[in-house]
């Protein structure tokens, strides 16, 4: 890890093509903050993308990175990072991405626990196809598919990441810049799978869901005497789907990644240019 | 032909009909006789007619074939499933103290061995054994030493303890004595030793074998039968050369683990069966655009949805060729024997690195389950060499930089093949993507860089295709003017059959395909040919399909689909029935 990166350094040079004044530009804003401040390099740093508005930042990120299928992001992290724990992996997407057809994935990679960060870009919509209905939309939010509103409850993703055993649950709001990097650096720094859950508007098809109502209704956990280590205090805040949260509501400081758990160490790129030495001991295993 | 003996163990799932199946067969193998296994089970654990047959020689054997010497029948559904293969002289080892066996019906001809499986176990320590009490019997019926026996006994239970051990060899001569001494009688056979020194395997098993030679160090799966035993095979083991296997969520989650993988500079693999490679066909596409080098193992079961689950069938071919939307590349392997499912294996990750493409590795169930003995040597493992293609460290990184410094990971190269940068690799640094892209990775819709792009990748295939000897193994007489063509494991039945269509005094050219695509160009045989039949086991005809197709040849197809392998008599039957249609016809045209 080389201590002179610039947060700048994991931009690329792609045009990013997002709407002006989209709230991933700050997401990722953030996520490359962090990533610098940790002191990683884009060359030990992977990325990994959903589909989606959100799943273009890998596109405009620096770093080994891989833009996936939709949904399929998570565990394409966890593969970079057992195959090589060297790498800093980081995984992004949306709210329908994570929480729609990849939520299978969302709650085991959470209960799996291996040492990544998980950013969902939360804008309560689905974007890149152009405005209908997400899991985390509001009930009576209309849209093109859903003219009344889904009628159906918002999935809350924090609970679902404390119901499968998260170690680290987080949420953060895109524009307030430095609350959201330093957020995503606790991401980081967790051992174990650090998830956060940002709110981050978008300001073509989601109205309700905007900046100001987010600036007007956000609850700064730090200015609270709210201890994320303490399992009941996080409990509590989490299953409080009334108030929006920034800040880390939980966190488990013994929490045992699942490299270490599972003696995961090796880079597994560096193989033998034949058969392990001792292979034929695996033919005499038939004898 | 192999003076062979027949053997098999039958009754209900749960009654431990697999396990003193396998002890049987490693007891023939460490004696130095060849064995080829096969099972017949329904797809349930407990309740259903399950049995494990043996077959065994002094010389090697492929196949099964309709005939059962001796029979260990632990019900009487065992007998009546059997009764095609029992003929006179066959000998039935039953217990009919059981209830279920007390007005068993031995029929005519054969003769019965009433042994009191149970009542011996319990003498030698336990009910349990009752199973080795009917393999001792066995083995005085077979005039097999029961000290071979021993070793497989000590293989099985050695680490419950010696008393276990010694508990089971026990048993085993209660009843071997109690044949001797109740049925004083020769019954014709002889279970001559060797001193050769033999290995017994599955498919499945050689297949993770191979995987771990091959340098594949990341496996993620998600169980199903029949290829769960790769990874059950791949667990605990692939550990101790720095590896580690996944029990993913599902399928899809399996396939993009080692994917992640993949890209990390893992050898990576995953291994399903049909209903898991349509969950994983999204992604394979991402692989194949992304230029991900990966290995997907497809052990076949019968289709379509869950069809028979436990049942032999190669009916995925063209999932596995054109399965997925849009069009891209893939090389699809599939070995012929199980000593072929070792080989391919490390063939297959050499060409997934070489050539940057996912490869479809696949056996069918029959390949998958059945075990059969080889000389170790046949597992060299000093010939095994690992060719990673392309891949670029810090040094090398700069031939492959724009002027920016920014590297190519989708290089238009003559032969197809880009560069490859693991992560970590300074200077290397890149993103993939499912979508098109230019050479640097990024998104494009230019049209002409589309049309570069598809054709890099296409250009791949015709690559291999120059460098590779994607080769047919040859068998039967070269002159012959009936050619058999096949693939999978039918190999084994063929083979045998070849020798029983040289009783009949009919020749024949047997070619056996482990590359489906590539695969080798048959037209020249298929020419000189009289006659061309095509065997597989699925109802359409896939495989002939293709050639076909390649050779603008109508071929004649003999296929099976009732959920069971060719055996050696029936496909010498069914050939030798096509060469007498053929002499009908030729009669009838004046
Ligand atoms: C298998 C599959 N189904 C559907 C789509 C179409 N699709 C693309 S993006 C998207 C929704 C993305 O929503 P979200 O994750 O909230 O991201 P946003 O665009 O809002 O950032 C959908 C349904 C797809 N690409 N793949
Ligand atoms: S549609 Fe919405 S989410 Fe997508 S780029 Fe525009 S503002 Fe952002």
């Amino acid at each position: 890890m080389s201590s002179d990166v610039r947060f700048t350094d994991f931009k690329s040079d792609a045009q990013p093509t997002w709407c002006p004044g989209c709230g991933d530009f700050g997401t990722m804003n953030g996520m490359m903050k962090a990533l610098a401040e940790t002191g990683n390099s884009p060359d030990e740093t992977f990325i990994v993308a959903g589909i989606g508005c959100s799943g273009k930042i890998g596109t405009y990120m620096r770093s080994y990175a891989l833009h996936g299928v939709h949904g399929r992001a998570l565990p394409v992290g966890a593969g970079v990072k057992l195959a090589n724990p060297d790498i800093e992996v980081m995984v992004a997407g949306g709210d329908g991405d994570g929480y729609s057809i990849g939520a299978g994935h969302f709650v085991h990679a959470v209960r799996r626990n291996v040492d990544m960060t998980y950013v969902v870009m939360d804008n309560r919509i689905y974007g890149l196809t152009k405005g209908q209905a997400s899991p985390t939309s509001r009930e009576d939010f209309e849209t093109s598919t859903t003219p009344e509103g889904p009628q159906q409850p918002p999935v809350n993703p924090l609970a679902l990441a404390f119901a499968a055993s998260g170690t680290f649950i987080a949420q953060s709001f895109s524009t307030d810049a430095q609350r959201h990097a330093e957020i995503v650096k606790q991401a980081v720094e967790h051992d174990g799978f650090g998830f956060v859950n940002v709110f981050s508007p978008c300001v073509t098809f989601n109205d309700v869901d905007t900046y100001d109502y987010f600036r007007d209704s956000i609850v700064d956990l730090a200015d609270t005497d709210h201890d994320p280590t303490n399992y009941e205090d996080a409990r509590s805040r989490i299953l409080d789907p009334g108030t929006e949260y920034q800040g880390v509501l939980y966190r488990d400081d013994d929490s045992v990644p699942y490299e270490q758990s599972h003696g995961v160490d090796a880079n597994m790129a560096d193989i033998p240019d034949g058969a392990p030495e001792d292979a034929m001991d695996l033919v005499r295993e038939f004898y | 032909m192999p003076a062979d003996f027949n053997w098999a163990v039958g009754g209900e799932a749960g009654d431990g009909i697999d396990s003193t199946g396998k002890i049987f067969a490693q007891a023939l193998s460490r004696a130095g006789r060849h064995v080829f296994t096969s099972k017949d089970f329904a797809s349930r654990i407990r309740g259903g007619y399950t049995a494990y047959k043996v077959r065994t020689s002094v010389d090697q054997v492929q196949s099964v074939v309709d005939r059962l010497d001796v029979l260990i029948a632990l019900t009487q559904r065992t007998i009546d499933e059997n009764l095609d293969e029992l003929h006179d002289g066959s000998v039935i080892i039953y217990d009919g103290d059981r209830t279920t066996m007390q007005d068993v019906e031995i029929p005519e001809g054969m003769i019965g061995l009433d042994v009191p499986l149970k009542s011996l176990a319990e003498d030698a320590g336990g009910a349990i054994m009752r199973n080795v009490v009917a393999l001792g019997a066995a083995c005085a019926v077979s005039d097999f030493p029961i000290e071979n026996l021993d070793s497989a006994l000590e293989k099985r239970f050695g680490d419950k303890g010696s008393a276990i051990v010694e508990n089971n060899k026990t048993a085993a001569r209660k009843g071997r004595d109690y044949v001797l001494e109740e049925y004083d009688q020769e019954f014709g056979y002889d279970l001559e030793c060797t001193d050769e020194n033999y290995v017994l395997l599955n498919g499945d098993e050689a297949i993770g074998m191979g995987a771990i030679a091959g340098g594949c160090r990341f496996y993620a799966g998600y169980p199903i039968t029949p290829a769960t035993d790769v990874m059950e095979y791949l667990t605990g083991r692939i550990e101790r050369y720095g590896g580690h296997v996944v029990q993913a969520e599902d399928e899809l989650a399996a396939i993009n683990l080692a994917l992640g993988a993949a890209r990390a500079g893992a050898r990576s693999m995953t291994a399903t069966s049909g209903p898991g490679i349509d969950l994983m066909a999204e992604t394979f596409g991402l692989v194949a655009t992304s230029e991900t080098p990966l290995v997907i193992c497809n052990v076949m079961r019968s289709g379509p949805s869950t069809g028979m689950p436990t049942k032999q069938e190669q009916g995925d071919l063209n999932a596995m060729l054109y399965g997925g939307h849009g069009e891209v590349p893939r090389f699809v392997l599939a070995p012929t024997t199980i000593a072929e499912c070792f080989h391919k294996t490390v063939e297959a990750f050499n060409l997934a690195e070489k050539y940057q493409i996912p490869v479809y590795l696949t056996a069918d169930l029959s390949l998958a389950v059945t075990e059969q003995t080889y000389p170790p040597e046949e597992f060299d493992m000093d010939a095994v060499e690992i060719d990673r293609g392309k891949v670029v460290d810090g040094e090398t990184v700069g031939e492959w930089q724009d002027e920016q410094g920014r590297f190519k990971p989708h290089a238009l190269t003559e032969d197809g093949v880009s560069p490859r940068a693991f992560p970590g690799t300074e200077g290397g640094v890149h993103m993939s993507t499912g979508l098109e892209h230019d050479e640097l990775g990024r998104r494009t819709e230019d049209t002409d860089m589309r049309v570069r792009q598809v054709d890099k990748r296409t250009r791949k295939v015709e690559t291999a295709e120059a460098r590779e000897p994607f080769a047919a193994r040859e068998f039967g007489d070269p002159e012959a003017a009936t050619l058999v063509v096949s693939w999978g494991s039918n190999e084994g039945a063929m083979r045998e059959a070849i020798d029983f269509l040289d009783d009949r005094g009919i020749d024949v050219r047997f070619l056996s395909v482990p590359y489906v695509f590539p695969r080798p160009d048959l037209t020249d045989a298929v020419e000189a040919a009289d006659e061309v039949i095509l065997v597989e086991c699925n109802a359409t005809g896939q495989f002939a399909d293709l050639i076909e197709h390649d050779t603008l040849t109508r071929v004649t197809r003999v296929n099976k689909y009732d959920g069971v392998r060719f055996k050696a008599d029936e496909l010498a039957d069914r050939i030798t029935e096509v060469l007498a249609d053929d002499d009908e016809k030729e009669e009838a045209t004046p």
